[in-house]
């Protein structure tokens, strides 16, 4: 990963009085928080409090109603395009071609961004998406594995921030342990994670701090680091 | 579109103005005139008899159509290219087409009943009334797209990009119907459908035109304004819902 | 966003739709087999060998034309199975190559279902192309193909996300092709030489043909972006 955010103390995602609607719904009813480079942070709350719309507004892909939105420095609102590119979404879909091949997937989403594919190979390596499963077609794979595709595409287009919805829904506890260990060495290659979940000790486990989301707000929960 | 724009005061959340109200009155008088001008003062044509009063309503109806339609256009672009990203004139846009929507049906409406009076046929594949057709269709299609959600600033860029298409298209559609036209001339129906207008008659054309167009701006301007106050409604829910939803933070 | 990348971003794209056919099968199995079948519908329908070579012409483009729809619709399920048009948008991939690369892939597609179509012709409805005839068939399917597949990938990528694409994806876009229909139609009289008419006598209709792939090629590569985004 990049060298120049874990190096100056700057914020990854930077919030004040943040709305946003899903069709005339505030979802987001005024977020404010920061998120500094290199963490991992965990967003909890119920379902429908407003976590994915959360991720979904931090990867540029709904519009900010009211408010201000910064990402990786940049703001959200003029923006848009250039935050997309350094930013990763894996949420309730994996975002890859089921006809196609891991192999073929993960070298598709590399080469958007002109990937060599040595980029694309230790992607996979470092999912264990190699060997055997590389020439499988991702419709035959399990959740999992399909998971671990989709991460090795966020590695190969060499996305800085990951954002990642219910990451470990549907895995395995080897695939959960697979996943935390992955995410971990994503950390400290210098990505910055936001992990939205409910399962808390498997996901609280793994965050460096924790943010609770309420009603479509946020709220610090416990110490912090 | 902020809170504060929300607290205007009461007057100006009717659609009616003085202007427009003195508007409507001389568009009331000149359908009035219209009517007297177009049923009674003028006489028969020589070929169409009486049928050739339709034009009246018929050939302004369709002016009118058209008219709505540039505008539309004109206030997509307007929308598109300036840098405030006026909702105003996306909502003059969907007003507009609206009232297009409306005089183009009229228009197609009242040109095949003539056609079946004057030409004993309800349809001909003339260019013009082809041309028309495809773009009623086109237009439906419009407000189908402008009615499909999301929020003000998604639905007007989507319906802005959608305008100016439909405006590239009205050429293309046009000359392609004509060049088709043109290779059956043999097969459309003649008759003497030449109109050979004396002056009352064509005075009475040119009255329909302006008469049709006073009512085109009298409804352009509440439909737009009956649209800001859809949108108001839309963004004094939001406030609601906002209100709502924090609400519920505070209580769990 | 420089050239090259576009470019490049255009070639990827039309690389993986087609890969992605060349697995899955479904245009192959289930689209093309309709086509044909639309045509021998047609000729139930007409029920005379001689109004059938008639307008064997305008039924090849006609079914075309339904085909796009099928086209189109399968186009974009292919991106939206798994999210895949969300996370392109969301990778911030260049929308002008994502439209060059869906529109060289369905225009590919497009044209072997012409083949398919204009031979059909030829077997159900004695359609019978000279040498002459036959250069003019190509160049028609060629032009008319970049202007329907430009137009379809930008309405469909407008109808992807929304609710009810099935039944907005037609109303947008069958006004929109008329003339190519009509163009096409023209052309592929004269190469067919249909009710005597000469091969010179279809150039003309190439013109039109050409003007409307140029208008919605270029409009298209520029206006996809806002259509797509939300």
């Amino acid at each position: 990963m990049s060298s120049d955010g874990s190096s100056t103390p700057s914020a990854a995602i930077e919030f004040v009085d943040v709305v946003a609607l899903i069709g005339s719904f505030p979802a987001l009813a005024g977020v404010t928080m920061r998120i500094e480079r290199g963490e991992i942070v965990l967003l909890r709350g119920p379902n429908g409090a407003g976590k994915t719309t959360l991720l979904r507004l931090c990867a540029g892909l709904l519009p900010v109603e009211r408010g201000t939105a910064r990402v990786l420095e940049l703001d959200l609102t003029i923006d848009r395009d250039s935050v997309r590119r350094r930013v990763g979404l894996i949420g309730h879909t994996n975002g890859s071609y089921p006809d196609l091949t891991v192999t073929e997937n993960v070298r598709f989403w590399g080469r958007t961004i002109g990937a060599t594919d040595d980029e694309v190979a230790s992607a996979m390596e470092r999912m264990k998406i190699d060997g055997r499963l590389a020439d499988v077609p991702v419709s035959r794979l399990s959740a999992g594995q399909r998971r671990r595709t989709a991460l090795a595409s966020l590695i190969a287009r060499r996305a800085q921030l990951w954002l990642l919805d219910e990451p470990h829904a549907g895995l395995d506890a080897e695939g959960r342990d697979e996943l935390d260990a992955v995410l971990r060495a994503a950390a400290a290659a210098g990505a910055t994670i936001v992990v939205a979940s409910h399962e808390l000790e498997r996901a609280g486990s793994l965050a460096t701090r924790q943010i609770e989301v309420v009603a479509g707000q946020t709220r610090e929960v416990g110490g912090g680091s | 579109m902020t809170a504060a724009s929300v607290d205007t005061n009461r007057r100006e959340r009717v659609t009616g103005t003085s202007f427009t109200r003195g508007l409507g009155a001389v568009t009331l008088v000149g359908i009035a005139w219209l009517v007297l001008f177009g049923l009674v003062v003028t006489p028969a044509d020589v070929n169409q008899g009486e049928s050739v009063r339709i034009m009246y309503a018929h050939v302004p109806g369709a002016w009118l159509a058209y008219l709505a339609f540039v505008v539309t256009a004109i206030s997509s672009a307007m929308y598109l290219f300036r840098r405030t990203r006026s909702l105003v004139w996306d909502r003059i846009a969907g007003a507009s087409a609206e009232i297009g929507v409306l005089f183009m049906g009229i228009s197609l409406v009242t040109g095949s009943l003539w056609g079946r009076l004057t030409w004993g046929t309800f349809w001909t594949w003339d260019a013009r009334l082809t041309t028309t057709a495809f773009l009623f269709i086109t237009y439906v299609g419009y407000l189908a797209v402008r009615n499909l959600g999301g929020t003000h600033h998604q639905r007007a860029r989507r319906s802005a990009v959608l305008a100016l298409l439909a405006v590239l298209e009205i050429p293309l559609v046009h000359f392609s119907v004509e060049l088709w036209n043109s290779l059956h001339q043999e097969a459309s129906v003649v008759g003497n459908t030449d109109v050979t207008m004396d002056g009352l008659m064509l005075f009475t054309l040119f009255l329909g035109v302006i008469v049709f167009t006073l009512m085109y701006v009298w409804m352009l301007m509440h439909r737009q304004r009956s649209l800001t106050l859809q949108d108001m409604v839309d963004d004094i829910g939001l406030d609601v819902a906002l209100a709502a939803r924090r609400a519920e933070a505070g209580s769990s | 966003m420089n050239v090259s990348s576009t470019f490049r971003v255009a070639r990827l794209i039309a690389a993986k739709d087609l890969r992605v056919e060349w697995r899955s099968r479904v245009v192959t199995n289930q689209v093309l087999p309709f086509a044909v079948l639309v045509m021998v519908l047609f000729a139930f329908a007409l029920d005379s060998d001689a109004v059938l070579e008639r307008v064997a012409p305008g039924l090849v483009w006609l079914a075309t034309i339904f085909s796009v729809l099928f086209l189109v619709a399968r186009t974009y399920a292919v991106e939206t199975a798994d999210g895949a048009l969300d996370a392109l948008r969301s990778a911030g991939v260049d929308p002008m190559g994502i439209f060059l690369g869906k529109t060289a892939a369905l225009a590919a597609q497009l044209l072997v279902l012409e083949a398919l179509l204009v031979s059909a012709a030829v077997i159900l409805y004695r359609a019978d192309p000279t040498p002459s005839g036959t250069v003019l068939l190509v160049t028609t399917a060629l032009v008319a193909t970049v202007g329907l597949a430009s137009v379809g990938t930008l309405y469909g990528g407008l109808a992807a996300g929304v609710k009810g694409r099935e039944t907005l994806l037609p109303l947008l876009l069958l006004p929109v092709v008329a003339p190519v229909l009509i163009g096409a139609t023209r052309a592929t009289e004269s190469a067919f030489r249909t009710n005597g008419i000469a091969v010179s006598e279809g150039w003309p209709w190439l013109g039109l043909l050409a003007v409307f792939a140029a208008i919605f090629s270029v409009v298209g590569a520029v206006a996809f972006g806002s259509l797509i985004d939300e």
